[in-house]
């Protein structure tokens, strides 16, 4: 059951004018101070400082075991910290317990009751004790929340008989029916297919803007948090590694570990020393021009989209032809054919390197190209944070496509 | 006479649900075949007709030149890859990749024979003693397709073998498993329902939908020219914009202004410069120039559907068409903007880079040449 019964609140939010409401916006609605918990063995959440303003959709982002779940659950009560504060419109509900704290949960594995119509299950939050709402509010609500969501034809209909789909739209008008003050989902499009995780995902954008209510929402799929968040907060490990809009995160990721969390395929990433002026890679192959000063050998991050192959404004062939003897070519393993863009895996400079080109005429298996990095575009990282992170990294399951030493032998694929 | 056959291909269960409902398919020897559909499309249910696991209880499937419908497994040279399942902790990488032949009762010394081949083809030879723990997670996946891929059938049939990886591994696993099947050149059927995995690995896609073929197709034919309305929402993330309205042939001038007469004044189409000759396009308050030609078969229809991919739609001052921006998804490589216009909601691909404010208006056109169109009624391409 996703739902927490509340007291109704006395008053309902009045429209406090545009520039009230911009300002209302800005303010933090959510902040958590120093928050740890410990749960049996695991120390799952860490020192988490976290704010969600007024009028925001937060995506916390983090692999499986990362504390995300714990995360919201001590949001909304369910799981007391041992350490830290949790405010709410700036009053300290740490101690309150999860019903007067007015927020909704939806989950993954959304529980309609089975057996009761959609609009019974609608009403259940509203007819919780002591809430008192009168019938003809209840009606009006429940009509609102069909309309939004799209399910007014199914309000008559057995929970049982919806599509997934249906069902976690239904969970969701469970939740927006209870106007809360804060929603808390939990991975409420993993269980969906593709189709519709694209489409809820607007759709899910779009409600929670109209309603301006914050919301805080957690997944492990990099594309809905790059897509749905105003800002997303990278936990790793009980711990948050990055906080910021989802372009400072995809551009200016803070370690090779928040790198290699967004963006598909992931970025590459490849050993460099500083040599004449260019960082070059291990088999002294020049990459770009380097700086005078700092350290000597760094971790180059560059985003497939951020390698061009020279010569490809012409088309593959003088792509090809642009090979010259200036940059050492690479050689072209795998095309993949992607829609929009097209994604090859290279070998380059004694490493295999994604590069994502635009859909321009084919690429084979064994053609040469010669490659070039947008400097502006490319990320050095301190080499310390690579050995530390990327141990820690791959330890989660998480594979290192560009790093693993030989992805194929060497001239078998062609 | 292909390597593989597939003629009227039917499976009806005892409860009378029809599953697959005659399927005619040619597999050349050596090609990468994509199954791709929604659950419930036949397309796994196809597989295991073709594997033995299943009886058809109509058509024939030939293989090599035999006909083997009613062969049973054993007798039929189909292997069959469920799901790259995780290394067995306690075996080495030699007695991973050997499993399946030993399961199989295969003789000891021809076991060993095997193993050393695939793993000097795919580069394990130096890892064979090793156990997996002490592999990095590369090394890992490509013993696991060793695995899958130690016995050397004439065919081998996948069903959504990356089902349970994260989205990393299963990009990695792709790769590899493309890589692998062109060196090899095994005929490989390949079952998933993810588009994307579909379009990066297949020579060509079999798209399936109520137990029928929608479209057969290279990925770029698939994605490019849909068949139906069905594969054009399928195929894409997003799917391709479809946008209900009329189709005007527009042989001259003259007609293009007697039709601009019959709007009504409050909604005044939306023009073209140059465009008002040539075949059109309307829908709600919108109109859209087609250029030059349309097919044949789309000159007689009336209502129509336009199809037009995300990346098609362009920004250009001079556009036909005003669109508001609704909502922005960012993807990180790019973004996708979701438009009011007066033709309805349309998504367009933007570079990622610059942010767009919600509420900006933009022109937009559609490029003519990669339009596609669709009869209102038969929802086939026209």
């Amino acid at each position: 059951m996703s739902l927490r019964r509340t007291t109704e609140r006395p008053v309902e939010r009045g429209d406090p004018g545009a520039a009230g409401a911009e300002a209302r916006a800005a303010l933090p609605f959510l902040s958590l101070r120093g928050v740890s918990k410990r749960l049996g063995q695991t120390q799952a959440l860490r020192g988490i400082e976290l704010e969600a303003r007024a009028d925001e959709l937060l995506v916390v982002l983090g692999p499986t075991g990362a504390g995300k779940t714990t995360l919201l659950r001590t949001i909304a009560g369910l799981e007391e910290p041992d350490a830290g504060t949790v405010h709410m419109a700036g009053i300290d509900v740490t101690a309150l317990d999860p019903a007067a704290r007015d927020v909704a949960l939806v989950f993954q594995n959304f529980s309609l009751y089975p057996r009761w119509s959609v609009r019974r299950n609608l009403e259940f939050p509203l007819r919780a004790p002591g809430r008192n709402l009168p019938e003809a509010e209840i009606r009006r609500r429940i009509d609102w929340a069909a309309e939004i969501l799209k399910i007014t034809r199914f309000l008559d209909r057995d929970s049982a008989r919806l599509s997934g789909g249906e069902m976690q739209r239904v969970a969701i008008g469970r939740a927006i029916v209870r106007r809360p003050r804060l929603f808390l989902m939990d991975e409420p499009l993993t269980n969906l297919d593709a189709k519709l995780r694209e489409a809820l995902r607007v759709e899910l954008v779009e409600l929670r803007r109209t309603l301006g209510t914050p919301m805080v929402f957690v997944t492990h799929d990099q594309a809905e948090a790059l897509s749905m968040a105003d800002r997303i907060v990278v936990l790793s490990e009980g711990r948050i590694l990055q906080t910021g809009t989802p372009r400072e995160i995809y551009e200016r990721p803070a370690s090779p570990v928040v790198a290699l969390q967004l963006g598909q395929p992931a970025i590459n990433l490849l050993p460099v020393r500083r040599d004449a002026g260019m960082w070059c890679t291990a088999d002294g192959t020049p990459l770009l021009a380097a700086d005078a000063t700092g350290p000597a050998e760094r971790l180059l991050g560059v985003r497939p989209e951020a390698i061009t192959p020279l010569g490809l404004a012409e088309g593959p062939a003088a792509a090809q032809a642009a090979s010259s003897a200036r940059t050492p070519a690479a050689v072209v393993r795998v095309v993949e054919y992607i829609g929009p863009t097209t994604t090859l895996l290279c070998e380059w400079a004694g490493a295999h390197v994604h590069i994502v080109v635009p859909r321009r005429g084919s690429f084979r298996p064994g053609d040469r190209l010669s490659p070039r990095i947008d400097a502006a575009r490319a990320i050095l990282f301190e080499r310390e944070a690579d050995g530390a992170r990327g141990a820690s990294s791959s330890s989660s399951g998480r594979a290192l496509p560009t790093s693993s030493p030989s992805l194929f032998p060497p001239g078998g694929s062609t | 006479m292909s390597f593989l056959t597939l003629t009227a291909l039917e499976k009806t269960y005892s409860d009378g649900t029809r599953a697959v409902r005659g399927i005619d398919l040619a597999i050349e020897q050596g090609e990468l075949i994509v199954l791709l559909g929604p659950s419930g499309c036949g397309k796994t249910t196809t597989l295991r007709m073709i594997a033995g696991l299943e009886l058809a209880t109509g058509g024939r499937i030939r293989l090599g030149g035999d006909d083997v419908t009613l062969l049973r497994p054993s007798r039929r040279d189909v292997g069959m890859v469920f799901q790259f399942y995780a290394l067995y902790p306690h075996l080495t990488v030699r007695e991973n990749i050997g499993f399946p032949l030993r399961a199989a009762g295969v003789a000891r010394a021809e076991i060993g024979a095997r193993v050393d081949g695939v793993a000097a083809r795919m580069d394990l030879t130096r890892l064979l003693a090793r156990y997996p723990r002490q592999l990095s997670g590369g090394d890992q996946q490509k013993v696991s397709l060793a695995r899958a891929i130690v016995r050397r059938p004439a065919v081998y049939l996948m069903d959504e073998p990356l089902g349970t990886l994260d989205a990393d591994q299963r990009l990695a696993m792709r790769e590899l498993i493309r890589a692998e099947q062109l060196a090899s050149k095994v005929t490989t059927i390949y079952v998933t329902h993810d588009q994307e995995e579909a379009m990066s690995l297949a020579d060509r896609i079999v798209v399936m939908e109520g137990g029928r073929i929608r479209q057969v197709g290279t990925p770029a034919e698939v994605y490019d020219r849909p068949a139906d309305l069905f594969v054009a929402r399928f195929v894409g993330s997003p799917g391709m914009n479809l946008i209900p309205g009329e189709l005007h042939p527009g042989t001259g001038p003259d007609q293009a202004d007697a039709h601009r007469d019959v709007h009504p004044p409050a909604h005044p189409p939306v023009h073209a410069p140059g465009g008002d000759s040539g075949p059109f396009f309307t829908a709600k308050q919108g109109r859209v120039p087609l250029g030059a030609s349309l097919p044949e078969s789309a000159r007689t229809v009336g209502r129509a559907t336009l199809g037009i991919r995300c990346e098609h739609v362009h920004e250009d001052p001079r556009g036909a068409i005003p669109g508001t921006v609704v909502t922005e998804e960012y993807l990180g490589n790019a973004s996708n903007l979701h438009l009011e216009t007066p033709m309805g909601r349309l998504i367009m691909r933007a570079d990622g880079a610059s942010m767009r404010e919600r509420g900006a208006t933009l022109r937009l056109r559609l490029d003519p040449t990669q339009v596609s169109l669709f009869d209102a009624t038969t929802e086939q391409r026209l």
